[in-house]
């Protein structure tokens, strides 16, 4: 094992009868960064997990943790990751205390020391005054957090998140946003799916873009908009004329007709959209810093995945 | 190659003791509800002791040289052995299965899917104990039971709901949803109530239906291992259907294990 690799994936493959799900991909996860799977509905993010979580056999390729070989040590891998997972599964018959006690014990972790834990994580996901609360009566917002905390009842090494504030209101995503942050500090490894591209970059160090099981790019969220999307976009309403216009204008630039909208990204510094715009007049113009969403969307297509 | 196939149904799980684990989720959940969970299996034999025992029973010429009401209390033992265990492994296991996602929480810590579905039926199996033990202390307060040995029913109901959890489970493996949880339930478990020497004796059906009963249905051996220990008519016969158990448990058990690893695990 490579010094400060924690998971490894070399030609990682998985397929559903003639349905490739996850095609020959390879990545490496280091010891303490937060480590992101980006990509549409159906891109194989999730079955990436569930691969690395032990719980899905690979069809081919090899895939470590921690050194370790997922087809011969789940029992010691699933020992040290935490996964919350993308659906909600905790367990609508108990307490939201009762469900990291129970889920304390799959991992055989003493009584006591479960209570001592539950009591801890319940104040991290501030959860304390909901403690004796049914799950049913919680929130969407607290039930994510109570996943959150259920995933850390074993104090992973490793954090596997799956889409951890899909369906969730700005408030309790930004709350969750805080949490992975502060776990981040304390030297967990996270792996997180999203396809909020502001999620990730706001919490990854690195990320990579998979489409139809594959990945498409990889590297530091800030690197990636710079390489594909240059660092501002600029945005007029579609006008034959002004289209012919830009293209003079920029003509190393990649203009896009999106709707009723021309964008337009170009490689050159910041100021150049706005030393024409002080020139000409343009219907709607508007300059704004390119994001990862534009390389996304760049890369990925506009397809809708269904 | 079809022999491969058919022997990687009954591949010896690998379990640990972590399966207890879940055993005692399930059993959590059972007691923040046993006001509720007590009580049917405490009136329903009631019911029927006051219906079928004292009522129909005035008219019935007695069955085995029993009076009929003492004749269909140990009956109410053994069904409920059936009954409990069955529901539990099937609509129970399918609803933690399927709406709850409770395997797929569980399978993401060191509990195997294996140890999973073992603890599911070692919690019927337990859901048969208890709910047969309840129905055994009416027929003991009705002073229905005339012999000592009836302290052998709670492990003989412990076996037979082990087994009676292994076919539901096998059911809940291929179940397309939950209403299809219908067929076996009528189509095996209510003949079964009927059929298998509970409400009448078995030497009252013609001989085919009788080796039919003897042969494939397990209620037919678990009346008689009940009634045999509740009167005390202890006789050799009582090894073949104990036998019957203890050949037909492991192999269902092991089997229904398989069939949840081939449906859950993609």
């Amino acid at each position: 094992m490579e010094r400060g690799v924690l998971i490894q994936a070399e030609n990682l493959t998985k397929s559903f009868g003639d349905l490739l799900a996850v095609d020959h991909i390879g990545f490496q996860v280091l010891a303490g960064e937060c480590f992101g799977f980006l990509g549409p509905n159906g891109a194989g993010k999730t079955t990436t997990m569930k691969m690395i979580e032990c719980v899905s056999p690979l069809t081919s390729g090899r895939l470590t943790v921690a050194g370790m070989d997922v087809t011969k040590h789940a029992t010691g891998i699933k020992r040290m990751i935490g996964v919350a997972p993308q659906e909600d599964n905790l367990d609508p018959d108990f307490t939201v205390f009762h469900n990291l006690i129970v889920y304390a014990r799959y991992f055989e972790i003493p009584k006591a020391e479960a209570h001592r834990r539950a009591e801890e994580l319940l104040r991290f996901a501030q959860l304390e005054e909901k403690r004796d609360v049914i799950i049913e009566q919680l929130s969407s917002g607290m039930k994510r957090r109570l996943v959150l905390a259920r995933a850390l009842i074993n104090e992973p090494q490793i954090l596997i998140l799956d889409e951890p504030t899909t369906g969730l209101d700005p408030q309790a995503r930004h709350l969750i946003w805080d949490k992975i942050r502060a776990l981040q500090k304390q030297g967990v490894t996270i792996v997180l799916t999203t396809h909020y591209m502001e999620e990730a970059a706001q919490l990854c160090d690195r990320i990579v873009i998979m489409d139809s099981g594959r990945i498409v790019e990889e590297g530091r969220p800030r690197d990636l908009v710079r390489k594909h999307v240059g660092e501002e976009v600029l945005e007029v309403a579609y006008d034959e004329e002004v289209l012919r216009f830009l293209r003079n204008a920029f003509p190393e630039a990649t203009l896009d007709v999106v709707g009723d909208r021309i964008q337009v990204f170009t490689n050159q510094p910041r100021g150049v959209f706005a030393e024409i715009l002080s020139k000409f007049e343009f219907k709607a113009a508007m300059i704004r810093d390119a994001n990862l969403e534009d390389v996304f969307l760049k890369l990925t297509g506009r397809r809708l995945r269904e | 190659m079809k022999a491969t196939r058919v022997l990687s149904y009954f591949q010896v799980p690998r379990l640990s003791s972590r399966l207890w684990s879940v055993w005692r989720r399930d059993r959590d959940v059972f007691m923040k509800t046993y006001k509720v969970n007590f009580f049917p299996p405490l009136l329903e034999p009631v019911f029927y002791l006051l219906g079928l025992g004292f009522g129909l029973g005035s008219f019935v010429q007695p069955q085995e040289g029993l009076p009929y009401i003492v004749f269909i209390a140990p009956s109410l033992v053994a069904t409920s052995m059936m009954f409990s265990s069955f529901f539990e492994c099937t609509y129970g296991s399918f609803v933690r299965m399927y709406y709850q996602k409770t395997f797929d929480a569980i399978i993401a810590t060191p509990v195997s899917l294996e140890e999973v579905i073992a603890a599911e039926l070692l919690w019927g199996a337990t859901k048969s104990l208890i709910n047969s033990s309840i129905v055994l202390a009416v027929i003991l307060l009705f002073r229905l039971v005339s012999s000592p040995f009836f302290l052998l029913i709670p492990p003989v109901s412990f076996l037979v709901g082990l087994l009676f959890s292994a076919i539901a489970m096998c059911f809940t493996a291929i179940t397309p949803n939950i209403d299809s949880f219908n067929y076996p339930s009528f189509l095996f478990i209510t003949p079964m109530f009927i059929l298998s020497g509970t409400f009448f004796s078995i030497a009252a059906l013609p001989q085919e239906a009788q080796l039919v009963a003897h042969v494939f249905l397990p209620l037919t051996h678990a009346v008689s291992l009940t009634r045999a220990l509740a009167v005390g008519r202890l006789s050799a016969s009582l090894l073949l259907d104990l036998a019957w158990f203890l050949v037909t448990t492991p192999l269902f058990f092991v089997l229904s294990i398989n069939l949840m690893k081939k449906r859950l695990i993609k």
